[in-house]
């Protein structure tokens, strides 16, 4: 067992595909690094912090993009931004059975500004354009800096999200709400508190992740592969009625749970007997206990 | 920021070397270090780029032990440093070293 949560972005990488099958695209011996980090005196990554490139996933034709969240947090700045901007309008043009975001990211790197924004953007819209040519585009959410921000969005915006428990999927993150809103609206530091509202759990609960999984770079790879073949045939329904429900069921989540102040309060509306102890199950148990309870 | 340079000659090139090695992240107390092999006419060059100002003396003195474990010829090693203690300095590229040399990518 190999902790997807402990790996380094090229560790899951190389993983989760088939052994020796990723090319590497603008691989970090080009040195295509972010040219804002440089004027503010500040040292680069040889590949700014995400690999991008093509692979085999049990013989399945895939692009894949890793991002390092050990590097400036797996902020997206310019090039990052367009390394997977560009990954994903390959996908337009090679048609491969699908592409892999294993998302690691506090979002737009603030260092490069408008840049880095405008980069999230075009990678949201190259998102949907994959989508809507019947690519399916799966998210993978298990590190350690979780995935906030407009990589929260995109996120979202894909066929589907994969989590682990320990994953953590949300837009503003814990410290930018303490920051902003103030410690007693929301304690960062409190882990139990930071994972009940934004982890993997909570997450799947909601509904927002697909498949929770463990903790390891093989049961996220099993997720990937079971989801692209079930994606694939027949392809999401993106018409404008199925959206129009989509936007139902958020507005009567909201009626639902709108007035719950903690995660516990939710599951317990959910139906979970003794919500106060999913947080200690281990994935198997728990996915046993709220077997038909999700929202 | 602070670019500094070093240069070591009398090392044996690797007989026949990956494309390239890269280790570690350029995180706060970490670095990354990229290994390519490169027609130098004999020399192993080391370019540092480093977030911490004034410590090339330093470096000189652990990269002079880097290289007397590793005398290695025909190779540049680029790194991106974050601060590193000279411990992990010397860690990370024994770890580059050796997976350049053994021909294994790290």
């Amino acid at each position: 067992m190999s902790s997807y949560y402990e790996n380094s972005a090229r560790g899951r990488l190389a993983g989760l595909l088939d052994p020796g099958s990723l090319v590497e695209i603008l691989p970090p011996t080009e040195r295509v690094v972010s040219p804002h980090l440089r004027q503010l005196d500040t040292p680069a990554a040889f590949d700014d912090g995400i690999v991008v490139g093509e692979g085999r996933l049990a013989g399945r034709r895939v692009l894949a993009a890793a991002q390092e969240g050990g590097f400036m947090g797996g902020a997206v700045g310019e090039v990052h931004g367009a390394k997977l901007t560009g990954l994903l309008e390959r996908a337009l043009d090679t048609r491969p059975d699908g592409v892999l975001l294993l998302v690691e990211s506090g979002g737009v790197r603030l260092h490069e500004a408008n840049a880095g924004l405008i980069a999230v953007s075009e990678v949201m819209r190259a998102v949907l354009a994959v989508r809507a040519s019947g690519i399916p585009v799966i998210v993978l959410d298990g590190g350690t800096f979780g995935c906030f921000g407009g990589m929260g969005i995109v996120s979202r915006l894909c066929d589907a999200v994969v989590m682990s428990e320990e994953g953590r999927l949300g837009l503003s993150g814990p410290e930018v709400i303490e920051t902003t809103m103030g410690v007693e609206e929301f304690d960062s530091r409190d882990r139990a508190l930071v994972w009940r509202t934004v982890g993997g759990k909570h997450r799947y609960l909601l509904g927002e992740a697909t498949t929770l999984v463990e903790d390891d770079v093989a049961a996220f790879r099993a997720a990937a592969l079971s989801l692209l073949d079930q994606l694939s045939d027949p392809g999401p329904d993106l018409s404008l009625a199925a959206l129009e429900a989509e936007h139902a069921v958020l507005g009567s989540r909201l009626e639902r749970f709108g007035d719950c102040g903690d995660a516990l309060d939710i599951w317990e509306r959910l139906g979970v007997e003794e919500p106060e102890k999913l947080p200690i199950l281990d994935t198997a148990d728990f996915l046993a206990t709220v077997r038909d309870r999700r929202a | 920021m602070e670019i500094l340079t070093f240069e070591y000659r009398g090392g044996q090139p690797v007989a026949s070397p990956p494309p390239s090695v890269l280790v570690g992240v350029v995180g706060s107390g970490n670095l990354e270090v990229l290994v390519e092999p490169a027609p130098l006419g004999g020399l192993c060059r080391i370019e540092v780029q480093t977030a911490a100002v004034g410590f090339g003396a330093t470096w000189q003195a652990v990269l002079d032990d880097v290289f007397a474990r590793h005398p290695l010829a025909d190779i540049r090693i680029s790194i991106n440093d974050v601060g590193a203690t000279p411990a992990v300095v010397g860690l990370r590229l024994d770890q580059a070293l050796d997976a350049f040399a053994g021909g294994a990518q790290a």
